[in-house]
């Protein structure tokens, strides 16, 4: 009873902090309804007794992700600025809801054909040490896999953004 | 009353009170009594933390400090708690006013939920989880986004000025004072605060297994304060608030009760942090000597706490502010690479302790190669930094 | 080294932390409504009216001549002229202000009317507990709060005061020689006219010396 509140409540942060992130004028607004978003999600995963999950969703959503597109914002135009009604009919409109649909389709597809427990009794408790093994044991490789591709975009980052003489120079 | 129930006079306390509710209602009412403790000692300790801040302050630059309300100025708190109370509530007319009021009401709750997992004394902490630490980091990275908030909404140029240095503060601080946290979690396996303070509480003879005593403890211990004082936005980190040059940073346009909301988050934030580093580094609630273990763990919280407050107002009223390239430099040039071969350092202890196995040989021969380790790197580090730097008169390009 | 300064800069603020409870010397301020410091000699901010003697009324220097008032970049001097007239320091009958009133809140402190002032009759005051409860009535000074003695002045610019003291007593004595020799002459011409008068009355045949000047 209580936990399908919670999970209600939830929801409706999660979905109305997305919908807003889509539909308000205000850039930086829809940056913080984003945000609110990770919030619901992170809860969602603490509700649900993933403490690691629900708390590195915090960590790197809200305290990386977010700031970064509010940087993104400040940095590329006037921040604050509505954007025009007419954006969202723009040229490239019919292309853009091609796309969310596509994804929304193999999202919902991927969700419907995965076996999920139906009841709670399957749900098992996960310790931080016991993802902590996973981690190093059986997914060892995938995780240097994306350690590297991370540490490639970060050298990338840099060089595209190092000063053209200083290029030069190395 | 003996030692052990003056230990727990407040776990006690909590179930006596408890127990007077049915049955049902027991969890919850405990949950709020702790939650009541947090929200009256912590804001406590914040207005006692402004009076001796500020008459500190005044003695280390020989003047006497507020000594009018009360005796020696101890009341000055609720005069000034009074004065923002009643002051008028101006929110500027440009201002984006939802998120105006939010920013700092998301700050001072982001910050008390830091407290939730802080152990202040035996079985002292509301929250008992797994990932404890993980919770810290997590609310203490949520804070930036509530600074950026105000700054922005205020619509005012120091305000957005204050938020964005902050905000680039905050993240180029955060990897180090993160990176300096994981040594500690790394050595006692696990991310909960209580078991890293149980993993310190040993002696030998009488001096304690504190982390803060092994080499790469100290290095760690340093390198965590450094980053916390950048972290609070405390001096010599305070760009982003600095009076001559902000006004106020991020809250230049709150005023009245909002105002003293920032005040009061930006204290407790430098007292969870303060709390984090006596967890991880300095025993937590443990007492620093064998023989002193009957004085009750909470009060060897609070006087530690009160020690890395004193430490912070100490260092407030020694260091010059840097500049942003400086305080850049250093986070990415110096505290990164430290705190990155801190970690190694770590690990090669851990495992040169069960190469050499035990013995005070062994032990001195891993005590000596990590702390060389580290010197070097220090001593080699620094002197690069301090060659690159060049430091010559000032010229100036347009006033000459 | 690095952070070498840091401890330096650290053991000097402990230093000055420890000996601030120690050495009463080292505080560099005071507890002020108790304990006051001089004001520097040369400290001004609100003009004033100087007045001799023990009477305000009579012995107030200005003469109304509202020069000051004209003078007054921000026009904070309202003066209003008497009718009649009353001795000044040195005997001669002026004019007297029915009304001087200064709105310190409009004042900025130039010291103009100061300087134009030729009777030495306005000069600047010390005085900064001034605050009030009323922003408008409360800081419009009238003749009587604006009058102060001359004793004030010496005390507040010794130098400025001796200056000014030693130029009207100067006047004063020139005046009073003046005076003086007026008198003389006139006591003379009387003393003369008297002799002449008494030398007509006794012998109005033989008048040998007498109306001849």
């Amino acid at each position: 009873m209580i936990e399908g509140l919670i999970f209600g409540l939830l929801s409706i942060l999660t979905l109305a902090g997305a919908a807003a992130a889509a539909l308000l004028r205000n850039l930086v607004h829809c940056a913080l309804s984003l945000s609110v978003t990770f919030v619901g999600l992170a809860l969602m995963y603490l509700s649900l007794g993933a403490q690691f999950v629900g708390l590195s969703q915090i960590l790197v959503y809200i305290g990386a992700v977010a700031i970064l597109v509010v940087f993104a914002i400040l940095l590329t135009r006037g921040a604050g600025a509505l954007t025009p009604h007419r954006l969202i009919a723009a040229a490239g409109w019919r292309l853009g809801w091609i796309a969310s649909v596509a994804v929304g389709f193999v999202l919902i597809v991927a969700l419907v054909r995965s076996p999920l427990p139906v009841s709670g009794d399957h749900a098992v408790k996960v310790t931080v040490q016991q993802i902590g093994q996973a981690l190093m044991g059986p997914y060892v490789l995938p995780l240097e896999i994306v350690a590297i591709l991370l540490t490639v975009a970060l050298i990338g980052a840099v060089i595209v953004a190092m000063p053209e003489d200083q290029k030069e120079m190395r | 009353m003996n030692s052990a129930t003056l230990d727990q006079f407040f776990v006690l306390l909590q179930h006596h009170v408890a127990a007077l509710f049915p049955t049902v209602l027991q969890p919850w009412v405990s949950m709020i009594l702790g939650v009541v403790g947090i929200v009256a000692v912590f804001p406590a300790i914040f207005a006692l933390t402004t009076v001796l801040e500020r008459k500190g302050l005044g003695r280390m630059q020989n003047r006497l400090g507020p000594n009018r309300v009360g005796p020696f100025g101890i009341l000055q708190p609720i005069a000034d708690a009074i004065k923002s109370l009643t002051k008028e509530d101006i929110v500027p007319r440009n201002a984006d006013d939802v998120v105006h009021f939010l920013a700092p009401v998301v700050l001072v709750v982001a910050i008390f939920l830091g407290y939730a997992v802080l152990p202040v004394g035996r079985n002292m902490v509301l929250l008992n989880i797994d990932a404890g630490i993980l919770l810290f980091f997590a609310v203490g990275a949520s804070t930036e986004l509530s600074i950026f908030m105000a700054g922005w909404s205020s619509r005012n140029k120091y305000s957005l000025l204050g938020a964005m240095r902050a905000v680039a503060q905050m993240i180029s601080y955060e990897v180090p004072l993160l990176l300096a946290a994981v040594v500690a979690v790394m050595m006692t396996g696990s991310l909960a605060p209580t078991a890293i303070v149980q993993a310190q509480g040993g002696f030998t003879g009488i001096f304690p297994h504190w982390y803060v005593f092994t080499p790469w403890g100290f290095a760690g211990f340093t390198l965590f304060v450094v980053a916390a004082l950048a972290e609070t936005n405390r001096s010599p980190f305070d760009l982003p608030e600095g009076e001559s040059e902000l006004v106020a940073g991020y809250f230049t346009e709150y005023s009245g009760f909002k105002f003293a909301l920032f005040f009061l988050g930006e204290y407790l934030g430098m007292m969870s942090i303060a709390g984090y580093g006596i967890t991880l580094f300095l025993g937590g609630w443990g007492a620093p000597f064998s023989f002193l273990t009957f004085i009750p763990s909470w009060a060897w919280f609070f006087a530690k706490l009160f020690l890395a407050i004193f430490f912070f107002i100490w260092l407030r009223g020694t260091l010059p502010r840097l500049r942003q390239d400086q305080l850049m430099n250093f986070a990415w040039k110096f505290m990164l690479p430290l705190s990155l071969l801190n970690l190694c350092v770590a690990a090669a202890w851990r495992f040169l302790g069960e190469w050499l196995g035990g013995g005070t040989v062994a032990e001195l021969i891993r005590w000596l190669v990590c702390a060389a380790v580290l010197v070097l790197a220090y001593v080699l580090l620094a002197r690069t930094l301090l060659r690159q730097q060049n430091i010559s008169p000032r010229s100036y390009r347009y006033a000459d | 080294m690095l952070g070498e300064g840091i401890l330096k800069g650290l053991a000097e603020t402990a230093k000055n932390f420890a000996g601030s409870f120690v050495s009463e010397d080292r505080l560099t301020t005071v507890e002020y409504p108790e304990q006051r410091l001089l004001p520097i000699e040369n400290t001004r901010d609100f003009p004033f009216l100087v007045y001799d003697g023990e009477d305000p009324e009579a012995g107030l220097r200005c003469v109304s001549c509202q020069i000051c008032e004209k003078e007054c970049p921000p026009k904070c001097i309202y003066i209003v002229k008497s009718t009649d007239k009353k001795p000044d320091y040195v005997g001669k009958p002026q004019f007297y202000p029915a009304r001087f009133d200064i709105d310190i809140s409009v004042c900025m402190s130039c010291q103009i009317c100061v300087e134009v002032c030729p009777f030495e009759a306005i000069k600047m005051d010390t005085e900064f507990e001034l605050s009030t409860d009323d922003r408008f009535g409360g800081l419009i000074l009238d003749k009587h709060k604006l009058a102060k003695s001359n004793e004030h002045f010496q005390r507040i610019h010794p130098t400025e005061a001796a200056e000014v003291d030693a130029r009207l007593a100067e006047e004063k004595e020139k005046v009073e020689a003046k005076a003086k020799a007026a008198a003389e002459a006139a006591a003379a011409k009387s003393a003369a006219e008297a002799a002449a008068r008494k030398a007509d009355a006794g012998s109005a045949g033989s008048n040998a010396e007498g109306v001849k000047p």
